[in-house]
């Protein structure tokens, strides 16, 4: 039982180094977001599930925590990323559709 | 612990006392966690432009909770589980109320 949860707080910590790793290595201000949103809560997920496995009585905290972090971080990490587009941060390279091209023009 | 006066808290005793061993998995993981908090910091510190250090803040506010959860499971407590349900809340609200201030200049 400790084994499992050893192979599930692992296999978090890996992902939060990858995360952590494309948030280094990303070149562009949004790739650094789904770098550092995404894996990280997968990671974090997983390093949960992990302290869930060795102890099992404090499973409603636990959870409230897990369903906490998957509902708020996509959303923070949406409203950021949103602020940055609107407020003009450059991307890496010319975007092929811009949203605010494609939404403000009439057909 | 045989210590004569109870009043006596050393760092000793309360590592003796926390009843929990570290093995070598996570050893590694807690390594990998710390050199992940390590590259956001990193980026906090050096980041070029201002976008990424709030990413970074943000990255870094996810991998505190998840410390704090480790840490519960290390102390044996489940106090910290409540700071890191506090703490992850706290982070949400501030990073919204972050990007509905960068987003507030131009829409």
């Amino acid at each position: 039982m400790r084994l499992l949860a050893d192979v599930f707080f692992l296999i978090g910590a890996v992902f939060i180094f990858l995360g952590a790793l494309g948030l280094i290595r990303m070149p562009d201000v949004y790739n650094r977001i789904q770098a550092g949103t995404k894996a990280v809560t997968l990671g974090s997920m997983a390093i949960f599930i992990g302290l869930v496995i060795l102890f099992p009585h404090w499973w409603p905290k636990l959870f409230i925590i897990m369903g906490f972090m998957l509902l708020t971080n996509p959303v923070s990490s949406s409203a950021i990323a949103r602020a940055f587009y609107r407020s003009g941060v450059k991307l890496w390279r010319k975007p092929a559709v811009s949203a605010q091209e494609s939404s403000t023009k009439k057909i | 612990m045989n210590t004569a006066d109870p009043i006596e808290l050393t760092a000793n005793t309360l590592i003796d006392s926390s009843l929990w061993q570290i093995n070598t998995l996570e050893t590694i993981a807690l390594l990998l966690i710390a050199l992940a908090s390590l590259l956001c910091l990193y980026r906090l510190l050096f980041g070029p432009t201002t976008p990424d250090r709030v990413i970074s803040a943000d990255t870094l506010s996810v991998i505190a909770t998840v410390m704090l959860g480790i840490l519960a499971g290390l102390f044996q407590s489940v106090l910290y589980l409540d700071v890191a349900v506090i703490y992850g809340i706290l982070s949400f609200v501030g990073i919204i109320a972050l990007a509905r201030a960068i987003e507030g200049d131009h829409s």
